[in-house]
Parts: C-alpha cells; structure tokens; sequence
C-alpha cells in the first residue's frame, strides 16, 4: 500500500524533526552543553522514518550508536531526549545514558546501544517475546553495513530464521564503517544477499526514498505479523556528517561521493514528491513545517536547560532493580 | 519439615523445573532441550539454540526486556566467553545505562572448576572476572540444599544473576525439604562451627575444608567453616564476624589467587579496622596454582588446592600466632 498524502506529510515532519533535533544537538555539542559524542544520523532519515511508518505503537526496534533518528521515529519525546544529552535528571535515562543510550520501553524503543552489532541478539529476543506472546507483534533491529560483518550478525539471523521469529533486520548500508570503507571490509556489494543463506528473503531498497522503504517495510512486517519469519531489509543510504560530530573528525570520504548523495537529500526529494504528485505542497508550507520543527526543537532544549544535573551520588542508584 | 536424599545436579534441575512451573513468563535457553523438560513446558519453552552463546544470551536478555525471565544454561562457563560482549556491555549495563526503566531478569547457568582431566579450556573457575563488573549477581553453591534454594531465587531476581555450579560437586548426596523454600542471595552460611580459625572456602573446597576441620580436630584446633554462597552481593558482615571471632583466616579457592575472589574477600575482611585489629596472623590464601589447567591426572592435581593444603595452610596461621 502507498503512502496517503497525510502519511506523506507526516513522515517529511518527522523527517525534517530528526534534522533539525541533530544539528541543534551537534551545535549545542560542539557549544559544550553535550558531553561524549554525538553521532549524527543526518542524510539517512528516509531509512528511520520509512520503516517506523509501517509499525504498531507496541512494535519493538532497537537502535545503535547513530540513534537519534530511530527514537524519533518511534515517537519518542523530543524534551526528554534532548534533556537525556544534556545530562540532566528529566532525561530519558535520568543522566546516565546520554546520546548512545536513549531508549523508551513504554514506546517499544529498546534503546539505542554503543556496540556495534550488540543490538541484533538482543533484539531478536524482543522478537521471541513477541512470538510467545502470540500478539502478531514485530521486532525490527537498525544497523549498519558495519555490523553486518560482526558475528552476532550471523548468530542472530539465523536463530530468527530458524524459529521463523517476527523480526526485521535494517541494514542501513551507508558505505562507511566509521573510517573504513566497505568495499575494503566486505566483498559483497549488497549484505542482503546473505539472507539467502538464511532462507529468509534479502531486499534492496533505495534507503533516501522513504517511500520505497516504507513500501518494502509494509511488505517485511506483514511478512512478520503473519508468522512468516524474518526478513533482511537493506536501505541503500549516507550520511552527510562525518562519523561523529568531535570537532576535526577525520573525514576519509571523497568528496565526489559525498557530493552525489548529498545531491539526492531525502527530504528534498519527498519535498519535491509532494510538490508534483499533489500539487498542493509548497515551499512556503514546507518553510512553515520547519518554522514549528525549529519552535519544537528550541523548546525541547528550554525544557533541558531547566531540567537540573542529577544529584552526583544519583550515580549509585539503579545499579540494581529490586 | 520432611527431608529427602538429592544430588546437587538434581536440586539444579528441580529448582529449573519447580519455577517454570510456578512462573509461566520462565523461558530455558541452551544449545541441549532436554527431553524431560519439552516434555512437560513444550518446545516453545525449552528453546534448543544452535551453539551460538553470543546470540542466545543475547536473546535472553531481549526477552528478559520485554517480559520474559530466560534461564540460559552456557553448561560449561568456557562457553560463555564467546557471549563476553552480550555479559559484559549488556546484561550488565543495560538496566543503570537506560535509568532503571526496564527490569532485566534472567539467569545464565554454567559449570565451574576441574579436576576431570578436561585440561585448560573446559576447567575453568573464572568467577571473579564477573565480580568486577558491576550490575551481576554471582552464585556459588556447595550443596543440594543451597543449590536449590538459590537457584529459585536467582530466577525469581529482577536483575541479570550468574549461577556458577560445581562440576566436582553434581553428583554430591545432600538433604533438601520437600517443601518450597528459597535462600536469598546474599547471605553466607556456617558449615561448621569453631573457635580457632576461620575458613572461608568456596564450592567444592567447602568439603575439602571441612574434611580439613575434621583433620584438625585431632590436633586440638577448632576450625570454622564458612561458605559466602554468593559473590556477589558478598556477606561481609558474616565473614568479618567469624574472623573477629577467631582471629585467623584461610582461604580456599578453586580458583588461581591473582584478582580473584580469594583476593577480594581477603581485601574486604582485613581492611575492616574492628576485624584487622583482631587478626593474630596474617591471613592465608589456597588457591589453585596460577597457571592453566593441565590435563594429566598427577600435574592436574598438583595445581588445584586440596585438604592437604588447607590444612598445612590453617597450620602456618596457627605458628603464626
């Protein structure tokens, strides 16, 4: 099924959200009100959006270091995540997690993680809760093309494929393991022709049109929901920033390759969709969509602020549940 | 209460079956579904994974999170290793890095310890690695009895436990109630009760211990035995109050000593000022000799420690003053 014009409407917002929420987080980063490292998700959003769009609210997703876009896309509360990099107590981890560590449990976002690959076995365990809980719910686990050589990789999907678990795994193939370019760490070009040697089937979507993912995510999911097994989903994309957001980060990336992905933005690209398909979309509705997205963004960082640091001996609690 | 006759590896198993049971969330992991248990929880249950540890334990702790209470068995702790990013930067973490927000329960079961000719891989006894990290709890039981009782209360915890079981140990005869009971983590235990010196020993160097106190009985020297169950969280005040009382302390561990638990509980007992100042000699580790295990009988033996040693160990604390 394809997207309706509202869904169309709503994903170019959430879209524009994570890009805006990024830039404020890297600014404010490199301003020295957010510690550690941000790592931006931007130029890669159509892959988040696009998929979450064809999720359930109680649908489970896990994230990796690069988690921004995915808790937005499953709905998480911009307030408490920007409070949660500003170190503060309303943030979603009380302090204790920061930009790697944002998750949700009551949105099903299990957490972004700060290993890479670390998430694929945890979230195929979300999956088996949801196949024993008989609720027709689907776990989906974000990752890159990085992971996809680590060895929970393959532990990890083929456990799924043999219990026909309801989970979809997302490469987002952005071509670059931090420093290291993909075609000197794996000979395949595509990872998704791996899921053949899983039984499960393996897609290639054009990860920066969120369209196509959420065409092939529907597809994936209802796959899922109908007990079907999983299935490896790969989004072709890139990201605009380097690795991470620390003031002269490398940048190996030549420039003629940065230069013709920036050239197909996913967000111009629904922008431009919008505009020609409907014929009801403009520049000026977009310029007032962003002008509420900034507004929203401005306030997330006035709620951070006035969230206070926690307590320093705060740091011994939670250790332990009870 | 009524008492009857079990094995340690069979207080393990009946503890697993008896909280599946009584807790229809409990799911078991492990690259072996006994026949027993599919038979009685079905396949859905009773998981039998490919031996992949990294992923399975993984999954535990996924499902843990979203409202399962996974019981792994690694069978032996060797295996785990391969699992060390899941243990290590996951189960550990995961509950303080998000806030407290979610409960992870679960338990990983694993054999400990040698003397089965098994050599270096499968004869390991590598609990203190464990007892670094923080967010673990660690058990360690020496008979049927605490088997049981803190295997249901590692399965009945909200928190990720590690259940270290003796491979010496599974075939060892002791009572248990027939009733439902649990033992709570955390709490040491007296195996035996003395006035001279202070013996605390783990798993199967509990019994070696304790032939030792019989040994010494004949010599005229009261020994008191005592047994943590758990390292982590660790009886300090147990411990500290024994060795107030006798002012000696050996230690015996399966173990090598280099940062183990023997090193740690040596640290927390003597840096205690009311019990350091009780100590009339300094106190004593046995340990296993701190190299890998071989695997001929006569060099295996001459590397783990023994009652011989602890009792040429609870001999030199006695000279000593």
């Amino acid at each position: 099924m394809s997207a309706s014009p509202e869904l169309q409407r709503d994903m170019l917002r959430q879209m524009q959200t994570i890009r805006r929420f990024e830039e404020r987080a890297s600014d404010d980063y490199k301003g020295g009100d957010i510690y550690g490292v941000v790592h931006c998700y931007i130029g890669e959003e159509a892959s988040a959006v696009g998929i979450c769009a064809a999720l359930r609210p109680d649908d489970q997703i896990i994230s990796n270091h690069r988690g921004h876009g995915h808790c937005i896309a499953k709905g998480a509360d911009l307030n408490r995540m920007m409070a949660e990099l500003y170190g503060r107590v309303d943030g979603y981890c009380k302090g204790k997690g920061g930009s790697m560590h944002i998750a949700d449990f009551s949105i099903g976002m299990l957490g972004a993680n700060g290993i890479v690959g670390g998430g694929l076995s945890i979230l195929t365990g979300a999956g088996l809760a949801a196949q024993m809980a008989g609720n027709e719910g689907v776990a989906v686990c974000f990752f890159g093309d990085g992971a996809s050589n680590a060895g929970s990789f393959h532990e990890s999907l083929n456990i799924a494929a043999s219990w026909k678990l309801p989970v979809l795994y997302v490469c987002e193939h952005n071509s670059w393991a931090a420093d290291t370019a993909a075609k000197k760490t794996h000979a395949a070009e595509n990872m998704s022709d791996r899921a053949k040697g899983y039984g499960i089937p393996g897609i290639v979507v054009d990860g920066n049109d969120v369209l196509a993912v959420y065409e092939a995510a529907q597809e994936a999911v209802a796959r899922a929901r109908a007990g079907e097994g999983p299935t490896l989903l790969e989004c072709k994309t890139y990201r605009h920033r380097p690795h991470t957001e620390r003031p002269g980060a490398v940048d190996r990336r030549p420039e003629e390759e940065k230069a013709a992905w920036m050239a197909r933005d996913p967000i111009p690209m629904l922008v431009e969709h919008l505009k020609q398909q409907q014929g009801q979309f403009s520049d000026e509705e977009f310029t007032a969509m962003d002008d509420e997205i900034l507004a929203e963004i401005e306030a997330s960082v006035s709620y951070a602020k006035a969230s206070p640091f926690p307590a320093p001996e705060a740091a011994l609690d939670d250790v332990f549940a009870d | 209460m009524s008492m009857r006759e079990i094995s340690y590896g069979r207080a393990g198993m009946e503890a697993l079956v008896e909280e599946m049971r009584r807790d229809p969330t409990t799911l078991h992991l492990a690259t072996d579904a006994p026949p027993s248990l599919v038979e009685e929880f079905g396949e859905q249950r009773i998981r039998a994974t490919p031996i992949a540890e990294n992923a399975f334990s993984g999954i535990a702790i996924g499902a843990a999170g979203s409202g399962l209470r996974p019981i792994v068995n690694w069978s032996m702790v060797t295996f785990c290793f391969v699992a060390m990013d899941q243990i290590v930067n996951q189960a550990s973490k995961i509950h303080y890095m998000f806030g407290g927000q979610q409960t992870f329960p679960l338990v990983f079961r694993s054999s400990v310890g040698g003397g089965t000719s098994l050599a270096a891989q499968h004869s390991q006894s590598p609990y203190s690695m464990f007892m670094n990290l923080a967010g673990l709890k660690l058990i360690l039981p020496s008979t049927p009895y605490d088997m049981k009782g803190l295997l249901k209360s590692a399965i009945r915890d909200n928190n990720p436990v590690l259940s270290f079981e003796s491979t010496r140990l599974m075939g060892l005869k002791g009572e248990v109630p027939d009733e439902d009971y649990t033992i709570p983590l955390g709490v040491a235990d007296v195996k035996r009760e003395g006035k001279d010196v202070t013996v605390i020993a783990l798993a199967w160097l509990v019994h070696e211990a304790l032939a030792a106190a019989e040994e010494m009985e004949k010599e005229g020297v009261s020994v008191e035995v005592v047994d943590p169950r758990t390292l982590f969280p660790l009886d300090n005040d147990l411990m500290r109050a024994s060795v107030q009382k006798t002012g000696r302390l050996v230690i015996a561990d399966e173990a090598g000593p280099t940062a183990g638990a023997s090193a740690e509980i040596a640290a927390l007992v003597t840096e205690d000022p009311a019990t350091f100042k009780a100590l009339k000699a300094a106190p004593k580790r046995v340990c296993a000799l701190q190299v890998p295990i071989p695997y001929s009988p006569d060099m295996e033996n001459h590397v783990f420690p023994n009652r011989k040693r602890i009792i040429a160990g609870i001999r030199e604390v006695m000279e000593a003053g």
